[in-house]
């Protein structure tokens, strides 16, 4: 095995050069989920809506006990979409990163890519439909008068944080998975228990002691709080709280990357 | 110059016996995999503004070669340096999108084949007229045709005359007419200075566009010589499989996908094709040939018949007669005794193409009579095209062309157009 070096700029150069490609992908990405229905761009926003509908039709009333100090009779709405809207773009940028070499497999196998523009497509893909689920909630926000302060760039960084961690851990499966297509199948079981082992739906002061140390190895925990306190008490917290998180990001970026460069020869062979 | 060098270039493929072997190998329980080699230690040289031919057997590593230099695949061993921009035409319509239109299409493939959106528009009415899909060109590909898309695919990969240009075969698809269209296109890119590289089955191809051939087999290097003298050699090389195969074949039951029905009062024993006296899958248009049919009696039959058919690729009757109408059917046959028919052709007046020949058994002038045996496609073979003109088609027939400064009387009255 040649020993190769830890990062080559031209990387990036060969992904600039098809950066038209990577800007088409991501547009066809989009209008192609909606070609041909009726309503088109809506069903790009109906699903979180629904999700959204339930749960604040159903467990309003129920949580408001749990969300102590927070007159508005928005406030449980608020929290959920808070982290919904994150939740939503992990979930979607890591499910796309898993599936991403065995989905595009024809085109590897054919045409002379550069790999890494296919991550890059998924990124963008996931942060411009992020983009339109994030800016129905603000509007909503705005129009009961809750939207926050200047504290709301805070939510740059934090998006940030989401996107790369469901990068690193999304290139790491999603090479896995060339080799052992039982990483995608896993997957889906597996954002299923991390949902709900991520205070989203419900307040993480509700959690008994034993369960809220167990979740707090989970990274997500910190990086949704960081943004439901943005939206529901309109203040910036401890940016040491997201340390942790950004620590386990880097992790799964390095890790990602490593097994990407060690077995990026072999995908187009395996596919 | 766009010169290509290959050296030594291997690929092998990792096989793990073990299904979780390769896990296994990750957390670094040693090697648990051995090396499956498809190409090994392929050396040669193309000039600036050559044509090579690539010819082999399925499976002898053409389609991986050509992966290689493409550099979608990573060779294992060696390597190889270009002196230009390489273009492949491996599959046709990679990335189209049944969904959008055939436009929104060829600007996809414009960025997947690496040429910039600009440049893409600019080349656009050129890709629609060499396409020659109107106006379904605004259209979602879903309502193409598969000609259609194959064109419109062909016309876009091949927009920018590329320094290198790789083909594969599978690219001879669409009607005849467009495939000539883009056979032109390819001869023209050449014309004008493209080094080409040509994967095929058909001998007949590599002969008329090609400078020099090389002979794969079993992922080596066989020959690297002049088109005529490789495809000689690698017809020997098809010959002899053959035969090795039908000594194989005869001791089981001869039971292929063939259809053979009859009621085996005599059978077809073996099929061979003779030119010049040998075993052969190919001849070139114009040849003698010899159609060696043996046969085997098992009852006795009074007016015993032999026929041969030849039919294209497509399963369309060429030629066919028998013995009977050649009057040459014995007049009985014991039972027992083993028979050799020859069908001698001086000349084989088809064109280039693949044909088939069926063989039947029968009682008289036709197999309605009494079938006892026939045998659908006993054997396959390929015509090449010959010394003399270029020439289109099934058949090859003999023909002169003559001017005269008057035109004759017949052609002039069928051409004076009504005022």
């Amino acid at each position: 095995m040649p020993s190769l070096p830890l990062f080559r700029t031209s990387l990036l150069r060969e992904c600039w050069a098809y950066r038209g490609f990577i800007l088409a992908s991501v547009k066809r990405d989009f209008v192609s989920r909606y070609l041909g229905t009726n309503l088109g761009f809506f069903w790009a926003i109906a699903q979180p809506l629904a999700m959204i509908l339930i749960y604040t039709l159903v467990l309003a009333e129920i949580m408001k006990p749990a969300l102590p100090g927070q007159s508005s009779r928005f406030a449980y709405s608020i929290y959920l979409c808070a982290g919904i809207v994150l939740w939503q773009l992990f979930s979607d940028l890591l499910n796309r990163c898993v599936g991403i070499f065995v989905h595009n497999a024809s085109l590897l196998k054919k045409a002379n890519l550069p790999k890494l523009a296919f991550p890059v497509v998924a990124m963008l893909s996931a942060l411009s439909n992020f983009a339109i689920i994030f800016a129905l909630f603000a509007a909503f926000v705005a129009a009961i008068g809750a939207f926050p302060s200047a504290s709301i760039v805070a939510m740059v960084p934090v998006v940030l944080l989401v996107a790369a961690l469901a990068l690193g851990l999304g290139i790491l499966l999603g090479t896995l998975n060339v080799f052992y297509r039982d990483v995608e199948q896993s997957t889906a079981i597996l954002l299923q228990f991390w949902f709900w082992l991520t205070p989203i739906v419900y307040p993480g002061r509700a959690l008994p002691g034993f369960a809220a140390e167990l979740l707090a190895w989970n990274p997500l925990w910190p990086i949704v709080g960081f943004a439901q306190t943005i939206f529901l008490e309109d203040r910036i917290p401890r940016w040491s709280t997201l340390a942790y998180p950004a620590a386990v990001a880097l992790a799964f970026m390095l890790l990602g990357w490593l097994a990407f460069r060690r077995l990026s020869g072999e995908i187009v062979d395996e596919l | 110059m766009a010169h290509l060098r290959v050296r030594g270039l291997g690929k092998a493929y990792k096989r793990y016996p073990r299904k979780w072997g390769r896990l296994a190998e990750w957390l670094g329980l040693g090697r648990q995999h051995h090396l499956t080699w498809i190409l090994r230690d392929v050396t040669f040289d193309v000039s600036a503004g050559e044509a090579v031919g690539i010819v082999g057997a399925n499976g002898a590593g053409k389609s991986t070669l050509l992966k290689l230099i493409t550099g979608t695949v990573r060779p294992t061993a060696g390597a190889f340096e270009a002196g230009g921009r390489i273009a492949a035409l491996l599959e046709l319509g990679i990335g189209f999108h049944q969904e959008f239109t055939g436009r929104e299409n060829v600007r996809m493939s414009g960025h997947i084949l690496g040429i910039p959106a600009a440049r893409i528009d600019e080349l656009m009415e050129d890709i629609e007229a060499f396409a020659e899909i109107g106006d379904y060109i605004d259209q979602p590909v879903r309502t193409y045709s598969t000609g259609m898309q194959v064109r419109l695919a062909f016309s876009v990969a091949t927009a920018v005359r590329p320094d290198i240009l790789l083909v594969d075969e599978a690219l001879s698809v669409g009607d005849t007419y467009f495939q000539h269209k883009s056979f032109d296109r390819i001869r023209s890119f050449r014309e004008q200075g493209t080094t080409l590289l040509f994967v095929s089955h058909s001998p007949g191809a590599v002969k008329t566009l090609c400078d020099r051939a090389i002979l794969l087999d079993h992922g080596k290097l066989l020959r690297d010589d002049l088109p005529d003298a490789v495809l000689d050699y690698y017809n020997a090389l098809v010959a002899a499989q053959r035969a090795e195969y039908e000594v194989w074949q005869s001791s089981r039951a001869p039971g292929r996908t063939v259809t053979r029905s009859g009621t085996a009062e005599a059978t077809i024993e073996s099929v061979e094709l003779l030119v010049s006296g040998r075993a052969s899958r190919t001849l070139c248009s114009g040849d003698a040939a010899v159609v060696r049919v043996a046969i085997a009696a098992h009852a006795s039959i009074p007016a015993l018949t032999a026929g041969i058919l030849f039919r294209d690729r497509l399963g369309n009757d060429v030629f066919g007669t028998n013995t009977f109408h050649l009057g040459a059917s014995p007049s009985s046959v014991a039972s027992g005794e083993p028979l050799t028919v020859d069908f001698s052709f001086p000349r084989v007046a088809l064109g280039a193409g693949s044909y088939s020949i069926t063989i039947a058994l029968h009682l008289g002038d036709e197999h309605t009579h009494a079938n006892f045996d026939w045998w659908d496609r006993a054997l396959v073979f390929e015509v090449m095209p010959g010394s003399g003109p270029v020439t289109i088609g099934v058949c090859s027939l003999a023909v002169e062309a003559s001017w005269h400064t008057q035109p004759s009387a017949t052609w002039s009255a069928v051409s004076r157009s009504p005022q």
